[in-house]
This record gives structure tokens, sequence and C-alpha cells, in this order.
């Protein structure tokens, strides 16, 4: 089925064909990019966010350029209509006649379903709150295909704040569509997976699963390690973001029984749960993740802009 | 002893669990509608010992979907020429739109006001409903 004109609010509006196509096409211009520059050219992507977000949204920027197109937008709800009181609804209103493509980022879950109730093109979520961050699971899956060849019969760790990790959330009901999945979920148990996220994992698809609380207990089995900061801003109590920042810090010391062929993950921006001596190990792909991002965003937009339509 | 006549045209909620008559009488907001309308409480009951009945007088508009949130023992009789024309028992309502709020507090319908409250029920055994905007549970609760 086409992407033409749809919204990506959730991944799990992207059937798994889908994914692998946005995923194929993503990595097609990754290694040819000169061919994709103009694919672009007269259109225009809105950047609506809320709630700072530097690398979500310069990723999204930087595809839209390297694909030919312009931006305009916001970064600050300050900024913004939003600032004198003005809903979500009137503001795509008015401003899906001045763009091609709307990406919203907003600090309240469900936002940007509200917004493509009241859209004409299509809405891209750009993250919700502790909810969903669809583009960023698209990224992680092109880093898991782009390093392992495949995504299924892989072990995945989870480590961090896996209660308010949007990111994780994501990327957890999504890899979990895929075949033979297993999942290890590390955390303190104040940021412990949520349970009908765990309930609804387990049950629909027949998933193992193994929670812990030690960093080190399931390294040597684990194909990839997901690194998650604790997030300040999704705690309502400074107190207990104090008592739980440093849960988790992963160093070299914490992979000597790790695979070989680990694949270490973090959303970023990390703060000290890795620790910088691990960058150069050659396991450590966060910043190529950060790089895919922008180049499977370009594949995600030109399909839902219909200047390609599949690869 | 307490009589109440029978009503011509309306409807009769029957079988309410004795003691959330008053609920339901301020959920319908039943206050506020011009029909007359009878509130009885602790009447004998063969099956449920005590009960609580509404008496609604003429035809009257009403979203009785909370009602199967509410109590599942109530029986809703719509009664015309004097007699039970439809008998109904209320189920749990698989959607809710606007009948109560998310708990979860970052959600948008917490704050926009073009957000209605909007759920789907969980076959979990438990009155919970997902929320269709964040995914959150919440948990019904008179």
């Amino acid at each position: 089925m086409s992407l033409k004109g749809r919204h990506l609010i959730d991944p799990n509006q992207l059937s798994l064909a889908e994914l692998d196509n946005i995923i194929t096409l993503g990595l097609e211009i990754y290694r040819n990019p000169n061919h994709y520059r103009e694919i672009c050219k007269g259109k225009i992507l809105g950047t609506l966010f809320y709630e700072p977000s530097t690398r979500t949204r310069l990723s999204f920027e930087s595809a839209m350029l390297r694909m030919g197109g312009t931006v305009l937008g916001f970064s600050d709800a300050n900024t913004s209509s939003a600032k004198k009181g003005e809903s979500i609804a009137d503001t795509i209103r008015v401003l899906d006649d001045y763009a091609d493509l709307l990406v919203m980022r907003h600090p309240r879950e469900g936002a940007p379903l509200l917004a493509s109730q009241y859209a004409t093109v299509p809405i891209v979520n750009g993250g919700d709150g502790g909810h969903q961050h669809p583009t960023q699971t698209l990224t992680d899956l092109i880093t898991i295909h782009h390093n392992k060849g495949k995504i299924e019969n892989l072990k995945v760790a989870f480590c961090g704040d896996l209660l308010f990790g949007r990111t994780v959330h994501s990327l957890l009901k999504t890899l979990s569509r895929f075949p033979n999945m297993e999942f290890v979920f590390i955390s303190p148990s104040e940021l412990k997976i949520p349970k009908h996220l765990k309930d609804e994992v387990i049950k629909s698809n027949n998933v193992e699963i193994v929670e812990t609380t030690f960093l080190e207990k399931h390294m040597s089995e684990i194909d990839i390690l997901y690194m998650t900061r604790i997030q300040k801003e999704r705690f309502f109590n400074e107190e207990e973001y104090v008592k739980l920042k440093d849960s988790y810090i992963l160093d070299l010391q914490k992979l000597r029984n790790a695979k070989e062929d680990l694949l270490i993950m973090h959303p970023l921006p990390r703060v000290n749960e890795i620790h910088p001596e691990v960058d150069t190990d050659t396991r450590a792909k966060y910043f190529e993740q950060a790089k895919l991002g922008v180049y499977v965003r370009m594949a995600l937009m030109a399909l839902q802009l219909g200047v390609i339509e599949s690869c | 002893m307490l009589e109440v006549t029978s009503i011509h045209k309306g409807i009769v909620i029957d079988h309410i669990t004795s003691g959330k008559g008053l609920k339901i009488f301020q959920k319908l907001n039943l206050d506020k509608i011009s029909s007359p309308v009878v509130l009885l409480m602790n009447v004998s009951s063969k099956t449920l010992g005590k009960k609580d009945v509404i008496k609604i007088q003429d035809e009257v508009d009403l979203d009785l979907t909370m009602l199967g949130l509410i109590d599942q023992n109530i029986t809703i009789n719509l009664i015309s020429q004097g007699e039970i024309a439809e008998k109904r028992q209320v189920k749990l309502p698989v959607k809710v739109k606007g009948l109560f709020e998310c708990k979860n507090p970052r959600c948008i319908t917490s704050v926009d006001d073009y957000a209605q409250s909007e759920f789907t029920l969980v076959p979990n055994g438990k009155i919970q409903y997902r929320c269709h905007y964040c995914e959150e549970l919440t948990e019904y609760k008179l």
C-alpha cells in the first residue's frame, strides 16, 4: 500500500512490508545520496516543535534540505501562537496550507494524533511526551538492519528509563512484530516497563521477556543493547530524578563478557549513561544511528510526498 | 406506604443497585430536564433485596451508555401506552466518548478542548479503558 498522503503517528500504522520498504529506500539513499538531491524540489516541510529537540528537528530539516526541499516552522512553543493559547486544531488548519508535510513534536501525549484529525497534508509524529516516537523507531530499525543484515532472531536488551522512554515503547512494540525476538528489560524498579505494554507484547506475539535490575546479568547473551537516558523532564519530582539518574553507566568493564558483534545503541542525547571510553569500541553505533536517522527520514518523507512510489 | 403511579410513556431505569440511584440521577443530569422524574431509593426487590428505580415521564433524549459503566444489573424499560414496549439490559460499552477523563496527566485530552476523551474497553475482566490519544489505561470508577 502506498504511503503517499498518509500520516505517521504510531509505528504500528506501518506493515512489516512498508517498514521494509522505508528501510530499504533509506539505505539506498544512504549509499547513493546524489541520486536524490533534487527529488523534493519545490516541497516545503513544516516543523512544529512545541518542545525543544535539536536532534530530531535538525535531522528532519537536514533530510528535507538534502532532497532539495525547503523548511519552515518553529522550535519553541513560546515563539508560536501556542503561547497565546491557540488550539492545535487551529494551528494545523492554518499551517497545513503553508507546507506539504508537517512534523510535530509535542510534550502532550496524543497531540500529533489530534493534529492529524485536522490536517490535509501528512503529519509525522516527531515525539509526543512519553508515548511514541515513530521516526526514532525507523532510525533504530535501519541501524539494526544495516549492522545485522536482518531484523529477526535477535535478543534485544533495553536499559534505563523504560517507564517514560517513548523510544523504547515504540521500538519494542515494533520489534515484537518481527519473528523470533527476545527481550531483556533492565531498569530500576521505579522505571520498569509499563505493565500494559509488557502484557501487550507478550500476549500479541508470544514473545520471551526477562526483567532485571542488573545491567551485566545478560550481557553475554544479547545481540543488541539499547541504552536510554533517565529523562529529567519526565519527572514531576526532582528528588526522585536525582535518586535514579545514575542507575546505569555502561563502560568497557561492563562489556567484557559481551558478544563481539553486540550492537550498542542509544537514541541520544546521552548524559552519562555511556562512558566516553565506549565511543571508540567498534560495537558502539549510536552516532551512526543518528546519521542513518537522516536517511530513513528522507525515505519516509519521499514516500509520503509521493515523489518516490516505492524502492 | 409510598406509592408512585405507573407512567404512560417514558423510561424506567430499574434494578439499580441500592445507593447508586442518586449518582445515576446526577450523571444523567436529570435535575435539568423539564419532564417529571422520580428517584426511588431502597425499594424492595425480589432479586436484589433492595434496589433504586428512576422513572422519567415523556420521551427524553438521554445518553444511557454510561449506565453500563455504573451498574450492569440495570434494566431499562421503555414505556409506551402504559406498557413496557422494550426491555434492555445494559452492557459495558466498548467505545466511550466524553463520559470520563483520561487519568494520564500528560494526555492531550487534559488540556485541549478539541480532544474529547475517547476510550476503547480493554478485554481484561476489569472495567479498564484505553485512551484513543495516549493509550494509557483508565479504570472507570463511579
